[in-house]
């Protein structure tokens, strides 16, 4: 389950980024680029305060 | 259900070791202050420093030639010099200094202190403002704006200040988590509105960015009425920007935490996201709204962002403030606490931000931060310097560390003098000199360096008892 959490926020982190790269290749339109860009900036938000910050007690 | 009893006894457990060497228990590992520094620089500030390249019409050459070294040195600062003091004292700045140069001084010291940093973070909170207020369609400022120009202005401030508040009043383990999650994402963004921007710019390959760089961003021409930077401005401001915080040694309060000096390197992560990528990153976003807009004077940094990526540029804009914002309030919490050990932190926080919010409520912060940020690190700077002298030299050439302490003084006139004479120095530097406020900084510690050894020469009458060795 941890794992599919932090491939989550991952996805989410590249989804924030990626788009913009694909704009500057013209692959995509900044509209989708914009809309992708939120999906990542929502996944990683969700996602990343789960595993994120965990001290080496809370880790087991 | 909301347990007040229970929140009150929560907000009263936190413990920041104000008055005390952190416990080694309590030492923070490498990935702690990686996070804390990288989402403390990739901030609300990067958004309108960016921009002030642009307007001083630094060329693209002497903008990353500048910032490269710049950054460099003030790496060096963070490590080998506040590093340094701070895993050696292990306590924060305001008590350090209240050791050495006595509590009446200190007091006058930290309500300075604190009074900058509710200004930084005040202008923070308003920069997070100009995005929140996107979709109520709000009155954005102008660069020459001093007051507030709409009561939803007002209420958006006062909205996002006791939010800033509330997370503060939690302590650093709070600011320093909301950091750590925010950061990677922050920079991505960062990045990525500059990259989605290009296009607009005329940049459809990476071999056409240098060109566009020397001749449509940076050009080399400050806008009307700006002075030129030239690759030195560049440099000292990159490397003198954070002054308070390194050389002026405010952040002893976040490296006392760090297991080794070393950690301050850590600041490398703040300094090259935030003041190369993010202020490059910002200075095209600002370069293409100028040509967009026909040179207009609204200087909105939520809407620049949101027009290159959408909602995420906006909430970069509320998070990057926001991050600052924090820290920067906590400090201010840390400096007024010291006046008195008696009062809790969560209430100290409390009011020191509800004064934050009153101040940005005024966009003449936000417009002035360039000045500002270099007078807040000249003003705190000298007594860096004092601190680092009382540590390391004092006693070499046989006068008394501490000297308060030890002679029971609630002023220590060396200090006091330091501070004076020093200021007075650089503003005659600036009146008469015509030297810039951000080249004042170097010249003002070496006088500062001086003038401490010497006061405290004429004023430690009496010499040092030293304490007996142990027999082996």
């Amino acid at each position: 389950m941890k794992t599919l959490v932090k491939i989550i926020s991952f996805i989410g982190l590249g989804l924030s980024i990626i788009p913009a790269i694909l704009v500057f290749q013209q692959s995509i339109t900044p509209d989708t680029c914009k809309v992708l860009m939120t999906i990542g900036t929502i996944m990683w938000f969700t996602t990343a305060p789960s595993w994120m910050n965990k001290t080496e007690e809370e880790r087991g | 259900m909301w347990n007040k009893k229970a929140l009150v006894q929560k907000l009263e457990a936190v413990n920041e070791y104000e008055q005390e060497p952190i416990p080694t228990n309590k030492l923070k590992g490498w990935k702690s202050f990686l996070g804390i520094y990288a989402g403390e620089h990739t901030a609300g500030t990067e958004f309108v420093i960016g921009p002030l390249f642009v307007t001083h019409g630094a060329s693209a050459v002497d903008l990353v030639s500048g910032l490269i070294v710049g950054n460099i040195l003030a790496i060096l600062c963070w490590a080998f010099y506040t590093g340094k003091i701070a895993v050696k004292t292990r306590i924060t700045l305001y008590y350090q200094l209240e050791k050495i140069a006595g509590h009446q001084f200190t007091t006058i010291y930290n309500l300075v202190n604190a009074g900058l940093f509710c200004f930084l973070a005040g202008a923070m909170i308003a920069v997070s403002a100009t995005a929140v207020g996107i979709p109520f369609d709000l009155a954005m400022p102008q660069l020459t704006d001093i007051y507030p120009n709409s009561i939803g202005w007002i209420i958006t401030v006062f909205v996002i200040g006791a939010i800033t508040t509330v997370v503060a009043m939690f302590g650093f383990d709070q600011v320093s988590k909301f950091a750590n999650v925010a950061a990677p994402w922050m920079i991505m963004v960062f990045i990525a509105a500059a990259i989605a921007s290009l296009p607009r710019l005329g940049v459809t390959q990476v071999s056409e960015f240098w060109p566009v760089a020397q001749e449509v961003i940076w050009t080399g021409i400050p806008l009307e009425g700006q002075s030129k930077f030239t690759f030195w401005h560049v440099m000292f401001f990159a490397w003198f920007c954070n002054m308070a915080m390194h050389i002026g040694l405010a952040d002893m309060s976040i490296l006392r935490y760090a297991k080794k000096w070393t950690y301050g390197f850590s600041s490398a992560t703040g300094v090259f996201l935030g003041h190369f990528i993010a202020w490059i990153a910002s200075g095209i976003l600002y370069s293409l709204f100028l040509i967009e807009s026909q040179n207009s004077l609204t200087f909105a940094p939520g809407p620049i962002a949101y027009s290159a990526v959408g909602i995420a540029g906006a909430v970069c804009v509320i998070i990057a403030g926001w991050t600052t914002a924090n820290p920067t309030l906590y400090r201010a919490g840390l400096a007024i606490q010291s006046i008195n050990p008696k009062w809790k932190t969560w209430k100290v926080t409390l009011f020191v931000g509800f004064i934050t919010t009153i101040a940005a409520c005024f966009p003449a912060l936000v417009m002035m931060l360039l000045e500002f940020v270099a007078l807040y690190g000249l003003i705190l700077m000298p007594l860096g310097a004092v601190i680092f002298i009382d540590i390391y030299v004092l006693e070499k050439i046989g006068l008394r560390s501490n000297y308060a302490l030890v002679s029971k003084s609630k002023m220590n006139w060396s200090a006091a003098l330091t501070w004076g004479i020093t200021l007075v120095f650089c503003l005659a530097l600036n009146i008469y000199g015509g030297i810039e406020v951000f080249f004042l900084g170097l010249p003002g510690w070496f006088v500062a360096v001086l003038v401490y050894i010497v006061a405290s020469k004429i004023n430690q009458k009496r010499p040092i008892v030293k304490s007996p060795q142990p027999v082996a």
